[in-house]
């Protein structure tokens, strides 16, 4: 009961999270382009986009922060068995976040909000380009936290630890590399059609057409680009997970048997285990995600569950299969649905086309796509985290065995209770600001500010306040 | 414990004693400012303006809570594991003030409402005022004893880390930062909200020394399980060199030092930081039984993750304080209270970003 209402918590906080996470990692980029772009071309239209979408930047970044130390702080309050096993390998790469990212995150945003009128434009600009590369590597060290718990590298066990033995394995283990390219690319993916989204609205309230038209088609190649990649690594991620995880790709596809030259199924309705009312399958598929070769041998469930008994003892290990079938089925989805919209959006902004003159409800269909990475994005964790179930840590610690011994159930509820009630009102707070300042559009084209310290007179110019 | 294990567990002790150390050096002034920035501010520009004083600082003073959790979690598991899942309720409740205050900065000025932004308003002094009194009840009872299992884990609920003696040395902590805080906008700002934060900081910095000379001595006299290796002069002496510090920083804020007393104020809080952290060791949190205390030798990781650990933060370290110096350097003025303007005032609409 007390590791459900745990599991349940994380579930819940991380789900929450990684709201906010992607986005600060895209816009952080895209952010950063704008003003790189603004600062090259000392162009005063990308200077507005930057301040414009800066700002929406800074509302999420705030969010993102706060709900992050929540995550880290859980891991020993909730988890101390866990906390205990791992701590010798988990803890290292969360310093490190700390150490290598999270401080110039933190400090260089302070510099790029505060430093406007105090540092030279390169100094700012080269403020933004850092905290992009910060929250990059951020996501790099979190990731390599949780690749070991998918596929633990670099360890030995002793008494009831796992001790570190080799740290390079831990950083160059293959499904690290998977999970990180794959997870940044989303990433990016995110804030492209974040700011997609945002100018198509401003678009339809006729806000600047010529400013949002730009962001319009940066954001549209950004986001091309990128999901083409995150298809191709999540390609390659799950021929690694066919060969790491075999319980989890049968278990994405809800495979009872193994068989060669399996199909994949695009939609079952009925129940999962055998006897399905309806279905659509593409033969082939299967074998050809999982192994490449069009004969293929991909493992099933049922077998999948016989090694692993005979592996680490008795017991079921098979995850809750209807959530991995779907969530698996839908994060590909939304990913072909980005993949079709910023296809066309790149189409309509091309050069000598008439960009976005084409109907108001193609403008609203791309506000609408703003949805589809958040979508992808959690319905991808929810398949990878609970496609790794009972485990907490692949093969070595299960998840029932982790919780913490000090900590009630009731303490669990009631922070449960808190955290659900504390973030739900965050979240709907977070969203009517972000619409409000979204709404108040593209700042005045205001060539002279910047120069007002330098205002003649005896007086001390007041400070600037920002916030 | 060979030799170089040895010495690497303690090593890497003296370096979460900094890490905490500069955590409180620098999240204390800005709680301070917070709780300040309701009790002192006369009218909105005051609010803004203290908050704008801890403006570009806070957000990174606050990374060294995560570092500092971080680092614990690797160098010592079971510190780490006992000591999150022991104060369960207290850090739930210190998550939250962190959230609120966090996402008021970001908040507060993007809707033109007096209800709004006095919703913020409490929400950062709120947020800033629990986890100023939390940090000083949570080390306290760390000092003073928990009852630990075999396993080493937290035996009592919520209530329990509540003893007289950690009620004061969490009322000590509150005291501390508020001094610090007003010291600090003594330093930052000008005209009458730094003539009122002067007045503050002359109040409060004798009222937190005067808590933390008590919190030492009734620790001190607190009987078994006894002062650790470094031995029970060396933490009571850095408890008296923090309230001296205090009290002598209330007295150069007096003369307008805002500069020295802001120092002197820090370096009180460097001084019980490191009264704490000597009272612990070898330890890393006392045990009033039945199971033995954690130490930094029974809560570490191996040896070579420590190592690894020593080699990164050696690498990295000193770019961290590099470039947080910098900032520091960059926003070193005075915040100047903008001249009143004829008419309504227009008070919530930033200059940019947000128009």
């Amino acid at each position: 009961m007390k590791v459900m209402l745990s599991r349940w918590q994380f579930g819940v906080t991380i789900t929450y999270h990684f709201l906010f996470v992607p986005l600060t990692i895209g816009l952080a980029l895209l952010v950063a382009v704008m003003q790189v772009l603004a600062y090259r071309k000392r162009d005063p239209v990308w200077e507005r986009l930057t301040e414009y979408f800066g700002a929406l930047f800074l509302i999420n970044f705030a969010v993102g922060v706060v709900t992050g130390i929540v995550q880290e702080f859980q891991f020993g309050m909730n988890w101390s068995n866990y906390s205990v096993f791992v701590g010798n390998i988990f803890g290292a790469p969360l310093a490190m976040e700390g150490l290598l990212a999270f401080f110039a995150e933190s400090t260089f945003i302070g510099i790029w909000l505060f430093g406007r009128n105090r540092l030279p434009p390169l100094a700012r600009t080269l403020s933004i380009c850092v905290v992009s590369v910060a929250t990059i590597v951020s996501a790099f060290f979190i990731l390599t936290a949780n690749a070991w718990m998918q596929h633990p590298v670099g360890y030995r066990i002793v008494g009831n630890k796992a001790e570190l033995t080799d740290f390079w394995a831990v950083l160059r283990n293959s499904t690290l590399w998977a999970e990180f390219s794959h997870t940044v690319l989303a990433a990016f993916v995110t804030g492209a059609m974040f700011v997609l989204g945002v100018s198509a609205w401003r678009l339809l309230r006729g806000d600047n057409p010529d400013a949002f038209r730009r962001s319009a088609k940066l954001s549209s190649i950004v986001a091309l680009v990128c999901v083409v990649l995150v298809m191709v690594t999540g390609d390659l991620q799950a021929r690694l997970m066919d060969d790491q995880q075999p319980m989890k790709m049968a278990a994405a596809e809800a495979v009872y048997k193994t068989q060669a030259g399996a199909s994949f199924s695009l939609l079952t309705i009925g129940n999962l285990s055998g006897q399905p009312v309806f279905q659509i399958r593409i033969p082939h598929l299967l074998s050809l995600i999982a192994t490449t070769s069009w004969n293929g041998k991909v493992t099933g469930v049922a077998q999948a569950q016989h090694a692993e008994a005979l592996k680490y003892g008795p017991g079921s290990y098979v995850p809750v299969l209807w959530v991995t079938y779907w969530s698996f089925r839908l994060m590909v989805g939304f990913g072909f649905v980005i993949l079709i919209a910023s296809a066309w959006a790149l189409w309509r902004t091309r050069r000598g086309g008439k960009p976005f003159e084409f109907g108001r409800w193609t403008l609203w269909v791309l506000v609408a796509c703003i949805a589809t990475p958040f979508a992808a994005n959690t319905f991808g964790w929810l398949f990878t985290e609970m496609g790794r179930q009972p485990w907490i840590v692949y093969g070595l610690m299960k998840t029932g065995l982790a919780g913490s011994p000090s900590v009630s159930v009731t303490d669990v509820a009631v922070t449960l209770g808190g955290f659900v009630f504390v973030y739900t009102a965050l979240g709907v707070t977070d969203v009517i600001l972000m619409y409000i300042v979204a709404r108040r559009g593209l700042g005045p084209d205001d060539p002279d500010h910047g120069d007002q310290q330098r205002r003649p007179g005896g007086q001390p110019e007041a400070s600037e306040l920002v916030y | 414990m060979n030799g170089p294990v040895a010495s690497l567990n303690t090593a890497w002790f003296a370096l979460l004693g900094l890490v905490w150390t500069v955590y409180f050096v620098l999240e204390g002034f800005d709680f301070g400012v917070g709780m300040l920035s309701v009790a002192i501010a006369r009218d909105d520009v005051d609010r803004r303006l203290c908050r704008n004083a801890i403006g570009p600082f806070w957000d990174g003073n606050e990374v060294w809570l995560i570092v500092a959790g971080g680092a614990t979690f690797a160098a010592f598991p079971l510190w780490y594991a006992s000591m999150f899942s022991g104060f369960y309720i207290a850090l739930f409740l210190l998550l939250v003030a962190l959230i609120v205050r966090g996402v008021s900065f970001e908040f507060r000025g993007k809707r033109d409402s007096r209800r709004w932004r006095a919703t913020w308003d409490a929400a950062l002094a709120v947020g800033s005022l629990v986890p100023a009194f939390a940090w000083g009840v949570v080390f306290t009872n760390l000092v003073h004893g928990l009852r630990l299992s075999g396993a080493g884990l937290f035996l009592g609920n919520f209530w329990a880390l509540f003893t007289p003696v950690a009620v004061v040395g969490g009322l000590a902590s509150l005291a501390l930062f508020v001094a610090h805080g007003a010291t600090f906008l003594s330093l930052k700002t000008s005209g009458p909200l730094a003539a009122r934060a002067r007045v503050t900081s002359m109040l409060v910095s004798p009222l937190g020394a005067a808590l933390v000379a008590g919190t030492a001595a009734w620790l001190a006299s607190g009987g078994p399980p006894g002062p650790g290796l470094v031995g029970g002069t060396v933490p009571i002496a850095l408890a008296a060199a923090c309230a001296l510090a205090f009290v002598l920083s209330g007295v150069l804020v007096r003369f307008g030092r805002d500069g020295w007393a802001f120092a002197l104020s820090a370096l009180g809080i460097v001084a019980v930081s490191a009264a704490v952290f000597t009272a612990l060791y070898p330890r890393v949190i006392v045990s009033r039984g039945p199971g033995p205390a954690l130490t930094v030798w029974s809560a570490a990781s191996a040896h070579y993750t420590l190592v690894v650990m020593t080699v990164v933060a050696a690498i990295f370290v000193p770019f961290v304080l590099a470039y947080q110096g910098w900032s520091w350097w960059v926003f070193r003025q005075r915040l100047i209270r903008p001249v009143p303007q004829p008419g309504p005032a227009p008070v919530t609409s930033s200059p940019r970003p947000r128009q």
